[in-house]
């Protein structure tokens, strides 16, 4: 990436998967989904969960918001890039071009 | 009340390194009676039950843990995210693949300085060679690697260099941690402190760094707190969000709380989910009741928990009282002190380091010199 951008974008033909470093799991005593990094945890609502869990370098950003679509009533794109945005910035999600 | 994410496993404090830095207690005889394999998997059990989603692998050198690959598989069955802190002795190729076979995520290691001589020194081992191949092994079996660098007096005015190593060496992160002055630490602080002039150099170069490798490299710069004008917030609040287990199976809120006169709790006596909610070790100083002024009227008593309460002991003798680092506190001025001297010309010369004689007993199964 150049160097001079001021943060990554995230675009419809990006194909996001979770860091090699950073693991998403279910906490049972909490009852919701976790990002686990080395030192730091991410607590999920359900459509963050929903969307890291279609992250797996396949799927492409505008495939997985129509996923989404199927399971909720409105899925802003928008609104799933500007949340991919913020966990690359944070090195959590890797993008692979499409 | 919350749950912890995360467990400090304090496997032992033996260790092969004898860093003048070291924060670990003084006090290492009180640790030599190490808890079992079983009593870890117990450990680690009541510690997911009670929420914890991350462990990390610590000591002292957990490597000279000969059951450490146990530890780690079991604490990988139970779904946790496990992080390994080494000096890397130890770390050989056979023992690295096995680590990776039960599920270790993630590697730690720390050197004291990006040249040979002067990391050998600091350590007070000859290890630069094999922490460099350990963190080749690292990146060769596919783990991400973060690299730790303890920042001080002697080694600060490196971090370029630094940051070059950890770059050449493809750190996924890198730490550069300012001293907390602990243990061992806290008798050599006056040779450890560093002054502003290093300090304000040493934060150009990481903010450069920052901005040239941000697709590559995380550089966490961990500030010394007697520089800064409100105090850090230490462990999230204290027994908010993490807790540590020490060799022996004692359970605290951070690993430096041992140096507080509260009543010990152990995991060889009571459950963990117990001790999390009741003990006095960790209700002493949870929330925000316990705070004297000026952190009971504080805007930011939610933003730093009024600091360090180990810290606060050690500078005042008084736990409940706010950290001196904070320029509000009444005790301001021992800290104060500390900075100026450490800024006169006079020291310049500089002091010595102690090293710590921490050496891992001749009769450790592992021991790896």
């Amino acid at each position: 990436m150049d160097p001079t951008t001021t943060r990554p974008r995230v675009s419809t033909s990006d194909r996001p998967r979770l860091a090699r470093h950073v693991r998403l799991t279910f906490s049972r005593t909490r009852q919701q989904h976790i990002l686990l990094h080395p030192e730091t945890v991410v607590v999920l609502n359900a459509s963050g969960a929903d969307i890291l869990e279609l992250c797996d370098g396949r799927h492409t950003v505008t495939e997985i918001v129509a996923e989404l679509g199927a399971r909720y009533q409105t899925v802003p794109d928008d609104e799933v890039r500007r949340f991919l945005t913020r966990l690359v910035t944070r090195r959590c999600v890797e993008l692979a071009d499409g | 009340m919350d749950s912890p994410f995360g467990l400090l496993a304090e496997l032992t404090y033996r260790c092969p390194l004898a860093c003048a830095y070291c924060s670990n207690p003084l006090n290492m005889a009180d640790y030599s009676d190490e808890l079992a394999t079983d009593e870890w998997r117990q450990v680690l059990v009541e510690a997911s039950d009670l929420g914890v989603l991350q462990c990390h692998l610590s000591g002292g050198e957990p490597l000279l843990r000969r059951d450490l690959v146990e530890i780690v598989a079991h604490a990988n069955d139970l779904g946790l995210y496990t992080n390994l802190v080494t000096s890397a002795l130890g770390f050989s190729r056979p023992r690295a693949e096995q680590l990776r076979a039960a599920g270790l995520d993630h590697v730690q290691i720390s050197i004291q300085a990006d040249e040979p001589a002067v990391s050998d020194r600091i350590a007070g081992i000859p290890s630069y060679r094999r922490k460099i191949e350990a963190m080749g092994v690292v990146k060769e079996l596919g783990w991400p690697l973060t690299v730790n660098v303890v920042l001080h007096r002697h080694n600060i005015d490196r971090v370029a260099d630094l940051l070059a190593l950890a770059e050449e060496v493809g750190a996924d992160r890198v730490e550069l941690a300012n001293t907390q002055y602990y243990g061992w630490a806290w008798r050599n602080r006056d040779a450890l402190l560093p002054n502003r002039a290093q300090l304000e150099a040493a934060e150009v170069v990481v903010r450069a760094t920052r901005e040239r490798l941000r697709d590559r490299m995380d550089v966490i710069y961990v500030i010394p707190d007697y520089y800064s004008r409100y105090p850090k917030p230490c462990m999230g609040g204290w027994a908010s969000r993490m807790l540590t287990v020490t060799p022996n199976g004692d359970v605290l809120p951070c690993p430096a709380a041992q140096s507080l006169p509260l009543p010990r709790a152990s995991v060889r006596t009571d459950p963990l989910a117990r001790i999390w909610a009741e003990s006095p070790v960790m209700t002493a100083f949870r929330g925000t009741d316990w705070m004297p002024d000026p952190c009971r009227s504080c805007d930011r008593r939610e933003l730093d928990f009024g600091g360090c309460r180990c810290q606060a002991f050690q500078l005042t003798g008084d736990a409940t009282r706010t950290d001196p680092v904070c320029h509000l506190s009444p005790d301001h001025d021992l800290v104060a002190r500390a900075v100026e001297e450490a800024n006169t010309n006079s020291r310049a010369g500089d002091l010595p380091l102690i090293p710590r004689p921490h050496r891992a007993p001749a009769s450790s199964p592992d021991n790896t010199r």
